[in-house]
C-alpha cells in the first residue's frame, strides 16, 4: 500500500543551492600514483591509468522526494553511486564502460517529452515533468544482471509502468510494447564506435510491460537520473538482462506484433527477444550461471546468477508453459 | 650505440614493460582496479600482450626503413618475451577468476566458446617461441631454420586478434585500430623489400 504525499517534490522545484553536493556518495580513491608513471603506462596499457585516479564527473540535476516502495529487494549491499555512474553501457556516448560519465553530459534532458503511440484509445504526449509528478515517487531496490555477467544493486526512484500505462488505455490488439530511445547524430557523435542501427530500440510483451515490478525510472539514490544512467526517463524490467531496461525513451507504442529489438537484430543467437535472466541457459560465448559483482575486490566477486534474477515470485507465472531454453 | 645507452635503454624498457603490471599488483592490494576488477584484470593484461607484440613485430619493418635504428634488434626478445609473460598472467587470471580451477569448465569453454579456443591456440604457439628464444637455442637450431620457427608469431598474433574480435560484443569496433596496425606491419614488410629491390637497381642502372 503506498500513501501518497502531499505534492512531492521534483527536480524542477528545488533550487540548486539546495543540492546536496555530490561528493557526499562518491567513494574517494587514493590518487597515489604520478604523472610519470601514467604517461609511460599509457604507452604499452592503454587505459589503465585511469583507474589509479577514476574519474568522478556526474550529470544530474537535483533530489526527489520519494517514498518507500513494497515493491523494494531488501537484503542486498547497495552498489556504490560512483560505481553506478561510472560504468555504463550508453553506446551512443562510446562503446568503454567509461565513455558514458565522459560524455553523457552532452544529454539534452529538458524539454523532454515522450510520444505514447500505437494501440491505444487515447494518444498522448507527456512532458517529462507531468512524468515527474504523475505519481509518488517510489524508492524502489533492485538487483540489475548485464548480460556481461555483471551485476549491480541499485535504488532507483519511479513508480510501475502499467501507470502510465492506464493513462492511455491501450486497446484489446495490443500486445507488445515498443520503446524507442533518444538519438541525434550530432550529439551523441560517439555512435559510430559500433555498428548499431540507432536509434535504439527495445520491447516487452504487453503481460511483461504492466506487471508492477517494471518501473518507470525517474531517478536513482533520491536524485534524478543521471545522464549516463539513461536520464531523464528509462524503464527498468529487473527480471531480465539489462540491454532490455532501454535508456531515454522518447516513444512508447502499442503493437500487435513482436516489435523488433537493437540487440536482436545486431545477433539473435546471443540475445533473445525475452533475455530473461536464466542461469541455466548459457550465452554463447560465457557462462550465465555466475556474475561479477559489480565494487568488490577481484576474489569477492563472483555470486550465483538466481533464475529471472530472484524475481520468479513475481513473473515466472507470465512464462508458464514456455520453454525457457527456446525463448531465451 | 654505446653501452652504457644500450643499458640504460634496457633499463628503462624493463620498467615499462613492468608497469601495467605493477598497476595490476598495486590495485589488487588496494582495490582500487575500477568497478569490475575481474575484468580489468582480464582485459588489462590482454591488451598489454597484443601491444608488446605489436612493438615487438615493427622493429624488423622499422630496421628496414632506417638502418640507423638496426640496434632495435636488441630489444625484440625483451618484448617477445614480456608479451607472452601478459599472454601468460591473461590465461592464468581466466583460469582462476574465471574458469575458479575447474578442468571441466576450462574444457568445456575452449570446446564450446570460440573466442576461448582461439586464444589458448594463440597462447601454444608463443610457448615453443619463448622457450626458442634463448641464443644457445638460435644457435642450436641454426638462423634459417630458428627464422622458420619465430614465423609463428604471424599466426599468433592473427589469433590473438580473432580472439579480441570475437570477444567483444557483435558490432562493437574496438579491436579496428590495434588489428590496423598489425595489418600495417604485417603489410611493411614485402613492401619495404619490395621498395629496397626496387632502389637496388636504380643505384645499378645510375
Amino acid at each position: 500500500m503506498l500513501i501518497r504525499k502531499p505534492s512531492p517534490l521534483t527536480g524542477s522545484d528545488i533550487p540548486s543551492s539546495e543540492i546536496t553536493p555530490k561528493e557526499k556518495w562518491l567513494n574517494r580513491r587514493s590518487f597515489l600514483a604520478g604523472a610519470v608513471a601514467t604517461s609511460a603506462t599509457a604507452l604499452v596499457a592503454g587505459e589503465i591509468g585511469n583507474l589509479i585516479a577514476p574519474p568522478t564527473k556526474v550529470h544530474a540535476a537535483g533530489k526527489l522526494q520519494t517514498v518507500k516502495s513494497p515493491l523494494t529487494t531488501t537484503g542486498e549491499e547497495l552498489t556504490s553511486f560512483q560505481d553506478i555512474t561510472h560504468y555504463n553501457n550508453f553506446y551512443e556516448f562510446g562503446v568503454n564502460k567509461s565513455d558514458p560519465a565522459q560524455n553523457a553530459g552532452a544529454l539534452p534532458t529538458r524539454p523532454w517529452a515522450i510520444k505514447i503511440s500505437g494501440l491505444v484509445k487515447t494518444p498522448k504526449t507527456f512532458d517529462i515533468d507531468d512524468l515527474l509528478k504523475l505519481r509518488p515517487l517510489e524508492d524502489r531496490t533492485y538487483r540489475f544482471r548485464c548480460v556481461e555477467a555483471w551485476s549491480m544493486v541499485i535504488p532507483w526512484v519511479g513508480y510501475s509502468f502499467s501507470e502510465l500505462i492506464k493513462q492511455v488505455e491501450p486497446l484489446s490488439s495490443a500486445k507488445y510494447v515498443e520503446f524507442t530511445s533518444y538519438f541525434n547524430a550530432k550529439i551523441e557523435k560517439w555512435w559510430p564506435e559500433s555498428t548499431i542501427q540507432w536509434p535504439y530500440k527495445e520491447g516487452l510483451r504487453m503481460d511483461e510491460a504492466m506487471n508492477p515490478l517494471t518501473l518507470l525510472t525517474l531517478g536513482l539514490y533520491d536524485d534524478v537520473l543521471p545522464n549516463q544512467d539513461g536520464a531523464p526517463v528509462r524503464i527498468i524490467v529487473p527480471w531480465k538482462y539489462g540491454f532490455k531496461s532501454a535508456k531515454s525513451i522518447v516513444g512508447i507504442k502499442f503493437v500487435d506484433k513482436q516489435p523488433a529489438t537493437t540487440w536482436n537484430d545486431m545477433a539473435a543467437n546471443e540475445y533473445g527477444f525475452y533475455s530473461n535472466v536464466n542461469p541455466n541457459v548459457d550465452h554463447p560465448r560465457w557462462s550465465q550461471k555466475t556474475e561479477r559483482v559489480i565494487g568488490k575486490p577481484f576474489y569477492a566477486q563472483r555470486r550465483n546468477t538466481l533464475l529471472f534474477n530472484g524475481y520468479g515470485d513475481f513473473v515466472a507465472s507470465m512464462y508458464n508453459g514456455m520453454d525457457l531454453r527456446k525463448y531465451y | 650505440m654505446s653501452k652504457i645507452a644500450l643499458i640504460l635503454l634496457k633499463t628503462l624498457t624493463w620498467i615499462c614493460c613492468l608497469i601495467p603490471l605493477a598497476i595490476l599488483v598495486q590495485g589488487s592490494i588496494t582495490n582500487n582496479l575500477g568497478p569490475d576488477p575481474t575484468a580489468q584484470i582480464e582485459f588489462a593484461t590482454g591488451h598489454t600482450a597484443l601491444n608488446l607484440l605489436v612493438i615487438s613485430l615493427a622493429i624488423t619493418p622499422l630496421r628496414q626503413l632506417w638502418s640507423r635504428l638496426s640496434w632495435l634488434i636488441k630489444f625484440r626478445r625483451l618484448f617477445g618475451l614480456f608479451a607472452i609473460f601478459y599472454a601468460s598472467i591473461h590465461l592464468l587470471a581466466y583460469v582462476g577468476l574465471y574458469a575458479y580451477f575447474d578442468p571441466h569448465t576450462i574444457l568445456d569453454d575452449i570446446a564450446k566458446r570460440r573466442f576461448i579456443t582461439v586464444g589458448v591456440a594463440a597462447w601454444l604457439l608463443l610457448v615453443p617461441l619463448a622457450i626458442t628464444s634463448t641464443t644457445g637455442w638460435i644457435r642450436r637450431l641454426g638462423g634459417k631454420r630458428w627464422n622458420q620457427l619465430h614465423k609463428l608469431v604471424y599466426i599468433a598474433v592473427c589469433l590473438g586478434l580473432l580472439h579480441y574480435w570475437w570477444q567483444v560484443k557483435s558490432g562493437v569496433l574496438t579491436p579496428l585500430w590495434i588489428t590496423l596496425i598489425m595489418a600495417a606491419l604485417f603489410l611493411a614488410r614485402p613492401i619495404l623489400t619490395w621498395w629496397k629491390k626496387q632502389k637496388g637497381r636504380t643505384a645499378q642502372a645510375a
